[in-house]
């Protein structure tokens, strides 16, 4: 493996791994702040990645499309909070798990209704369609440096909003204790919503911008989602900042795997997970 | 449960009432009945886990499928091979994996143990997906079912869906009752104690990590039971047995019945299975039926929402209302 191949691999994995932060910082938000455990959230993603392709199609500018699809997201987000997920809050995982479930079950049946089950592409907007020569016949495609790039941004104004902003403070006091910031004269309530449609909301993004590097298809989001598992356990729950690391290494883990042992590669990341369990239980910068 | 005579008598008549059933009808729905009461078995042995351990296991598809591929890789391509010997060695091969897998998701609780089993699953999932070992995502066929054969003759002829049903059925009690046994024993009760509180049940002395451990093997080895008569059922194996579909279907039916209670385990299989058959029968629904999983979805939300306790918790609920009121107090 020359250099320049290797730099290609390294990229590739830390924008890999910076796209799954972006999903798994939305469900850890909501597993550490709220306590809920969405298996839905994949569906999010999908979401993001068919409403990218329809709304280009239909303006013919992806940047266009995923201004329109944002707002839209964060209603969706905002409305399943109100009318379901609101009512879940208090009680066992398990029903979490059943609800989240069958919400799978009703996002990919409204996809195969309103959009099909076809494989669609999403063409890379022609300001960015260039690639960077490294060596005579290798290159790095302008749109993936881009990605990482808005995703670094994305994760730096997360940091600020919640580490540096009043309403970060308050978000970080309702994870803590909820009853005694809602004594405190907070609305937890519609903070609540608010995380909650965040997570949507980045999650959906996600899958915007991946759009035209992967496909759009059907079930799409259940990869995602299990890998943002692995990531969220690895970091350890409620933890942006072990997201962070985790998704890195993740991403760096599944790449390189592909490139150097194809044939083990689907597995390389179980087991990062089952080393991770055996030493630290509680993820890399869980709680005790 | 063990209160009235009603209650006592009533696995017995349903058994019986469900022995006699292929005399009576064709092969389609003998079919569908060996295939509900292999679902009734997998849920049964969820329901040790989520219903008794207090253990919310979001991969137990993966013991299921791994009893089926154990069966398809251990039978020679045309030649049929001994139930005697390949049943226990599938549901051996759960058991050692549960036993793996336990020792690493028991460290974790809550959230963290529903995700790491889902994880652990999805790995078998890719495991079998993307090697040849399991022939990839086409799977593999089963040519032939195994033989079950005392000296030179059949004991039972898998090749007959009525004797099937009655090994399937013979299974499903035996692991009814086996699992009322132990859940009557010591064993059975240190279990639901440390559901109700570990803490506790650690401070009295009881190894907690052991007990959860040989519930999540006894639990694995029964859900192998089922794959394996579901492989010998279908006659082949492929990637979709041990996806997250499967594991998600398996819980549904555990709560739809009502956990906790192994007879609702059984009840949530009939009426998941049959609804999953209404629902995506053409000739009522047309071109709905193709959407069928839609109104699946809303239902399963639905009873997570309004039916906790399951069909189960809701015929007590009208039986013994008096009985329960006074628990309350």
């Amino acid at each position: 493996m020359d250099l320049a191949f290797f730099l290609i691999q390294l990229l590739n994995g830390l924008q890999y791994g910076l796209l799954l932060f972006l999903v798994a910082s939305g469900l850890t938000l909501v597993f550490g702040i709220m306590g809920i455990i969405n298996l839905a959230h994949g569906s999010f993603y999908m979401v993001g990645a068919y409403l990218a392709w329809s709304l280009a199609g239909m303006t013919g500018n992806l940047a266009t499309a995923i201004l329109l699809a944002i707002p839209l997201t964060v209603i969706l987000g905002m409305a399943l909070e109100r009318l379901l997920f609101r009512h879940l809050y208090s009680r066992d995982h398990l029903y979490q798990v059943l609800l989240t479930y069958g919400l799978i079950l009703v996002f990919e049946e409204l996809r195969s209704l309103i959009w099909g089950d076809d494989v669609h592409g999403v063409a890379v907007p022609a300001l960015l369609n260039a690639s960077i020569p490294l060596t005579e016949n290798l290159s790095y495609p302008v749109y993936r440096l881009a990605i990482s790039g808005v995703c670094l941004l994305l994760a730096f104004a997360l940091y600020v909003l919640i580490q540096k902003t009043r309403l970060g403070m308050m978000i970080r006091a309702g994870a803590s204790n909820r009853d005694m910031v809602q004594s405190l004269g907070i609305d937890i309530k519609l903070i609540y919503t608010l995380v909650f449609a965040m997570g949507v909301a980045l999650a959906a993004f996600a899958g915007m911008i991946n759009a035209p590097l992967s496909s759009v298809t059907p079930n799409m989001g259940s990869h995602v989602l299990i890998i943002c598992f692995v990531v969220v356990v690895i970091g350890g729950i409620g933890s942006v900042k072990g997201a962070m690391a985790a998704s890195l290494m993740i991403g760096l883990a599944e790449t390189f795997g592909q490139v150097l042992v194809p044939e083990v590669a689907g597995m390389i990341v179980y087991v990062l997970m089952a080393m991770v369990l055996v030493w630290r239980p509680e993820g890399l910068f869980g709680r005790h | 449960m063990n209160g009235s005579p009603i209650s006592r008598v009533l696995p017995y008549l349903a058994i019986s009432l469900l022995a006699l059933f292929p005399v009576l009808d064709s092969t389609f729905y003998t079919q569908l009945l060996s295939k509900v009461l292999i679902m009734a078995i997998f849920a049964m042995s969820l329901d040790l886990l989520v219903g008794y351990t207090g253990l919310v296991s979001f991969g137990h598809a993966a013991y299921f499928g791994l009893a089926g591929y154990a069966l398809a890789l251990l039978a020679a391509k045309f030649e049929a091979v001994s139930l005697w010997w390949s049943l226990p060695a599938a549901m051996g091969i759960c058991v050692a994996f549960a036993i793996t897998t336990g020792m690493l998701v028991l460290r974790t609780r809550g959230i963290y143990f529903i995700m790491v089993t889902l994880a652990f699953a999805q790995m078998l999932f890719f495991v079998f997906h993307d090697t040849k070992l399991g022939g990839g995502s086409d799977g593999i066929y089963i040519y032939t079912k195994p033989t079950m054969n005392i000296g030179d003759t059949a004991l039972v002829n898998l090749e007959k869906l009525n004797e099937f049903y009655w090994l399937v059925l013979f299974f499903t009690a035996a692991t009814y009752f086996l699992l009322r046994r132990i859940l009557g024993s010591s064993f059975g009760r240190a279990l639901m104690g440390i559901k109700v509180n570990e803490h506790r049940m650690r401070a009295l002395g009881f190894p907690v990590f052991r007990y959860q451990l040989a519930s999540f093997a006894l639990s694995g080895g029964l859900a192998g039971l089922a794959g394996y008569l579901a492989a010998v059922q279908f006659g082949f194996v492929n990637p979709e047995i041990l996806s997250w579909h499967q594991s998600g279907a398996v819980l549904m039916m555990v709560i739809l019945g009502g956990m906790g209670t192994l007879h609702g385990a059984v009840i949530g299989a009939f009426a998941f299975v049959l609804l999953q058959e209404v629902l995506s029968n053409q000739a009522w629904f047309g071109v709905a039926a193709k959407h069928w999983q839609l109104a699946m979805g809303i239902l399963i939300m639905l009873v997570a929402l309004y039916l906790p306790q399951g069909l189960a918790g809701l015929m007590s609920k009208f039986q013994r209302k008096p009985v329960e009121e006074a628990a309350d107090d």
